[in-house]
């Protein structure tokens, strides 16, 4: 297993690694007596790439949900910048600087591209702003246009957009937000090799000035874009904030997860998405 | 994928709308407007003409009258577009908005016909003692004008702020409304002492205009007029806005929205509360021209039929819900004067095929002609060349 | 305490006619999510084919037509639903405001048919002889019709239950409500499904119907005095679900009544009505709720 393709990314564990932005400590969350979560803690720092991995039905979107404000935890307590997260609602989260993406691309269609990425930028304004008429382009919005590559179909309403790039725009209007912590769930799902590429620079570009969770299945795209990974396994951490080379050497962890699909150790998804299956069935 | 800004791109990305001050070509772009807005702007004009000056000179007195009427129904299907059209909230009990305002101006109306310190006359008839205290305030003109758009905002944002928090949205909504609407009917009827009941509030005089004389029945013709403007401009602006972009995303997804950092119940509530107002509005003026305010047109059929209105204008469209407002109720008062029956079969059979099989409505036409000029372009000598595609998502055209 | 006694009475009769009409809603708005606002006219449908088949059959045979009505006014309201389902409602699949408006648009329609066929006066259906009178319970004075009403309520939901739980037929309709594209994808045929739902669900408001004509006269808007209580009653307890559906009807049946007694009838209806939109503000699933997650 070798990490030489990873794009700049620190191998070892640096003890004067920034402080870690995002503390979860003992997370833990029951639908309906079924314990979808059981005592997760997650650090990430500022600037890193972090990947939450784990088959479908580890809980990661779950994860993901309790952070953003969507699920109420049962117990624990997620901190983003020493202020608790739980308890807030959704759009106030967002205000503290947490944006996320959903599994499944979601824009809005009958809108234009550009008013797409005009109405993300345009969140803190109050409702006497938003009442008045757009004029012009903001700053953030031709700046996403250019990064997102989706400059030329800025007119274009977000409906006709293909799969990959409407993923791209749903990052973009993150971006017009400036925020501190981005949430990406499945962000590659569904995507050609070569478009997954071109999300794994954004998400790199992302991280410029922002700390990135990135809940992914694919092992190729987490090889060549974590900073740290974290394994969530039946809604437990399995393996707690480690290098993609400890990963891939972890026996645990190659037994729950990548042992899966041994013949085709890139076809996890396909594994992953069978097992989702059954847990529908049961649910 | 290539990251790196280049310049260029972002000096096409510099603001291209204009920007409204007097320099020149500001005439030509403020006033006749860009090609794309020629021909909405000429049917305005045209249809702004026949209003102002072609109906009040051509028509009686009486055609003038349901004229009057079928543009107070426009005012609630303004209302009803920019709720349910723009913002997916389908309101089947704009009945309720509209008899509020109704019943606020019947009370006015009738304290004032009944003279300083005087009960209303249908009050004697069923011996009341005092005039009850729920009326008390409506004396005041100034307190009723208020009150006609305030109270329906107020319920409209009280229930909205209940409903929406706890994410009732879609069908429930719509049920919600409906049912709030019959309970309204309920109450009204139940409390004769005070409403009048079934028979409603009957009136004469509408703020010194005798409204059994037809120059004063003009004059209320031309405020009824004034008002669908400022109500078509307020909507229009709405819509044109950031806020009705972002209404049209929380009708499309809410969850987005709502992680993007808004509250959607925010959004959602103030374009219930807008249409809400616009129909308290419309039942305010609709009291004077027809002479009286009843539960029968307030009740889960007429708040219903008000969306017919809207459907088959185009529900996205306030230009089309106007048309569809006069269009519907032309067609009734001609229909059903002929086959009372036939109109009922009508009016279900347009429903069903307008929602099911064109829902842009009327206005839909003009979308379509807009989107496929091209086509019938290229068959004429000298041919423009294809313009891109603009605003062509869905009707999104005010 | 009497007066009590007779009040909760009256609630648990009011409960009985909210569960009868509901009950095919639970089946059509429950289980398919259509918001079928023809759901009224059916119930119409159902009061009429029992005033049809007494004049058919003659003074002599009021009851025997009363009781064949029952199964007959299930045929006729289900056949009705059914080809609502094939011609429209099909056709609509994910645009549940735009079934909603259609349907209205259906009940319209089947309104003024039933104004030109029966006329605009009201009908009166005759009771069978046993159900006139009634008698008293433990101080309570109790009418047959009443109790019929009841009966005829409990039998009906203990017959759905059976379909829902016990039947192949009920198995499948969960699993296309539960996940539509598995259950295609293990070969259930989700359309027939739907069709044998949506003709169930019909069916049960011609029951109702039946049922109705021994409270008042038979007439074109019978059914849309009843349909929006019976969506509250299936908002309110908790899609789908047929527990909820009954501890709604009993509860709203009572509260109504108990309320009327306290005030009077036109503020109970409101009252009741705040009563269900608080209620929604901490159960927004209903009383019976359906674990399901918000997004993906
Ligand atoms: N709202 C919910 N109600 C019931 N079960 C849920 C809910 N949300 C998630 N689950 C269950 O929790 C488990 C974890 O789900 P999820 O977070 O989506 O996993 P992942 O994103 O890792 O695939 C699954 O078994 C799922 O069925
Ligand atoms: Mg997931």
């Amino acid at each position: 297993m070798s990490t030489d393709t990873a794009t700049a990314a620190p191998t070892r564990r640096d003890p004067t690694a920034p402080w870690p932005i995002l503390q979860i400590r003992g997370l833990g969350v029951t639908f309906g007596g079924f314990q979808a979560l059981t005592d997760v803690d997650l650090d990430a720092r500022q600037g890193e790439v972090h990947f939450l991995i784990g088959p479908n039905g580890a809980g990661k979107t779950t994860l993901v949900d309790i952070i953003t404000g969507l699920t109420k935890p049962t117990t624990g307590s997620v901190r983003f910048d020493d202020v608790e997260l739980t308890g807030h609602k959704e759009h106030r989260i967002v205000h503290l600087g947490v944006g996320r993406s959903f599994q499944a691309a979601t824009v809005f269609e009958a809108l234009t591209v550009a008013e797409n990425l005009d109405i993300a930028a345009s969140f803190r304004m109050g409702l006497r702003g938003l009442l008045r008429q757009a004029r012009g382009r903001r700053p953030e919005v031709a700046e996403a246009l250019e990064v997102t590559g989706l400059h030329d179909v800025a007119d274009r309403p977000a409906g006709a957009l293909a799969h990959g790039q409407k993923q791209w725009l749903e990052i973009g209007m993150l971006l017009t937000q400036k925020p501190r912590l981005l949430l990406l769930d499945e962000p590659v799902a569904g995507m050609s090799p070569d478009e997954r590429t071109r999300t794994g620079d954004l998400v790199r570009y992302v991280a410029k000035d922002c700390t990135v969770l990135v809940v992914e299945h694919d092992m190729d795209f987490m090889r060549r874009f974590a900073d740290r990974v974290t394994v969530l396994h039946e809604g437990k951490v399995l393996k707690a904030d480690a290098t993609v080379a400890e990963v891939q050497a972890d026996p645990v962890v190659q037994e729950v997860y990548i042992g899966r699909a041994k013949d085709d150790r890139n076809s996890v998804s396909r594994a992953a998405a069978a097992t989702d299956t059954t847990t529908e069935e049961t649910a | 994928m290539n990251t790196s800004t280049d310049t260029t791109g972002a000096a096409k990305a510099a603001p291209a709308g204009g920007t409204g001050t007097p320099g020149p070509g500001w005439f030509k772009r403020r006033v006749i407007g860009t090609k794309a807005d020629v021909v909405p702007r000429i049917t305005f004009a045209v249809v702004a003409f026949l209003l102002i000056v072609v109906a009040p000179g051509m028509l009686t007195a009486f055609r003038l009258d349901l004229l009057a009427k079928y543009l107070v129904f426009a005012i609630v299907a303004v209302g009803i577009a920019l709720a349910w059209g723009r913002g997916g909230m389908l309101v089947l009990g704009q009945g309720l908005f509209f008899g509020l305002g109704g019943y606020v101006m019947a009370m006015h109306l009738q304290l004032a016909d009944a003279g300083p310190g005087e009960k209303p006359m249908f009050m004697s008839l069923t011996g009341a003692s005092d005039l009850p205290g729920l009326w008390e305030p409506f004396r005041s003109p100034v307190f009723t004008l208020v009150m006609v758009v305030a109270l329906p905002m107020a319920v409209a944002t009280l229930l909205g702020l209940l409903v929406f928090r706890s994410r009732v949205r879609g069908p429930y909504f719509a049920i919600l409304t409906q049912a709030l609407a019959a309970a309204f009917v309920i109450l009204l009827v139940g409390q004769q002492d005070l409403t009048g009941g079934t028979n409603g509030l009957t009136v004469s005089t509408f703020f010194g205009l005798d409204l059994a004389k037809n120059s004063d029945k003009l004059t209320l013709y031309f405020i009824v007029l004034a008002v669908l403007l400022v109500v078509f401009l307020i909507a229009r602006q709405m819509v044109k806005s950031r806020y009705g972009q972002l209404l049209v995303a929380v009708r499309d997804g809410e969850d987005r929205v709502r992680f993007l950092g808004y509250s959607p119940t925010t959004v959602k509530v103030v374009a219930f509360a807008t249409a809400a107002g616009m129909a308290g509005v419309a039942g305010a003026l609709f009291v004077p021209i027809v002479g009286i305010i009843s539960p029968t047109s307030l009740g889960i059929v007429p708040s219903i039929e008000m969306v017919i209105w809207v459907a088959v204008g185009g529900r996205v469209s306030m230009a089309g819900a106007i048309a569809g407002a006069l269009l519907v109720n032309f067609a009734k008062t001609e229909l059903s004067e002929a086959m009372p029956s036939g109109w009922l079969y009508a009016q279900g059979l347009l429903f069903i095929l307008v929602v099911a099989f064109a829902p842009r409505g009327l206005a839909g036409v003009g979308d379509w002609w807009r989107e496929n000029r091209d086509r019938f372009d290229r068959f004429r000598p000298g041919a423009r060349t294809a313009a891109p595609a603009s605003g062509a998502a869905a009707g999104e055209g005010a | 305490m009497e007066q009590l006694l007779s009040q909760i009475f009256v609630g648990l009769s009011i409960g009985s006619i909210l569960l009868l009409v509901a009950l095919g809603l639970t089946f059509t708005f429950g289980q398919m999510g259509v918001i079928n606002m023809a759901h009224g006219e059916f119930i119409m449908a159902g009061a009429y084919t029992t005033y049809v088949l007494q004049q058919a059959l003659g003074d002599g045979a009021t009851a025997t037509a009363f009781l064949l009505a029952i199964p007959v006014a299930l045929v006729v309201a289900g056949t009705m639903g059914l080809l609502l389902e094939v011609l429209l409602i099909k056709r609509l699949y994910g645009r549940p405001l735009d079934t909603l408006l259609v349907t209205w648009g259906v009940a319209l329609i089947l309104q003024q048919a039933a104004r030109d066929i029966f006329g605009a006066q009201n009908v009166e259906v005759k009771s069978p002889g046993w159900l006139d009178g009634g008698t008293t319970l433990i101080g309570v004075d109790v009418a047959y019709n009443r109790l019929f009403i009841m009966a005829l309520a409990v039998a009906a939901t203990a017959g759905a239950w059976y379909v829902v739980s016990k039947l192949k037929q009920g198995r499948r309709m969960r699993a296309v409500m539960q996940n539509r594209q598995l259950a295609a994808a293990s070969g259930v045929k989700t359309a027939s499904v739907d069709r044998r739902t949506f003709f169930l669900g019909s069916g049960l408001a011609g029951v109702a119907g039946v049922a109705l004509t021994q409270l008042g006269s038979v007439g074109p808007t019978l059914g849309t005095n009843y349909i929006i209580d019976a969506f509250l009653v299936v908002v309110a307890g908790g899609l789908g679900k047929l527990r909820g559906a009954v501890i709604a009807a009993v509860v709203l049946g009572l509260c109504n009544s108990l309320i009327e007694y306290w005030t009077e009838a036109s503020l109970a209806k409101v009252i009741v009505f705040a009563l269900i939109v608080a209620f929604l503000q901490f159960r927004p699933q209903g009383i019976v709720a359906q674990e399901t997650r918000g997004l993906a």
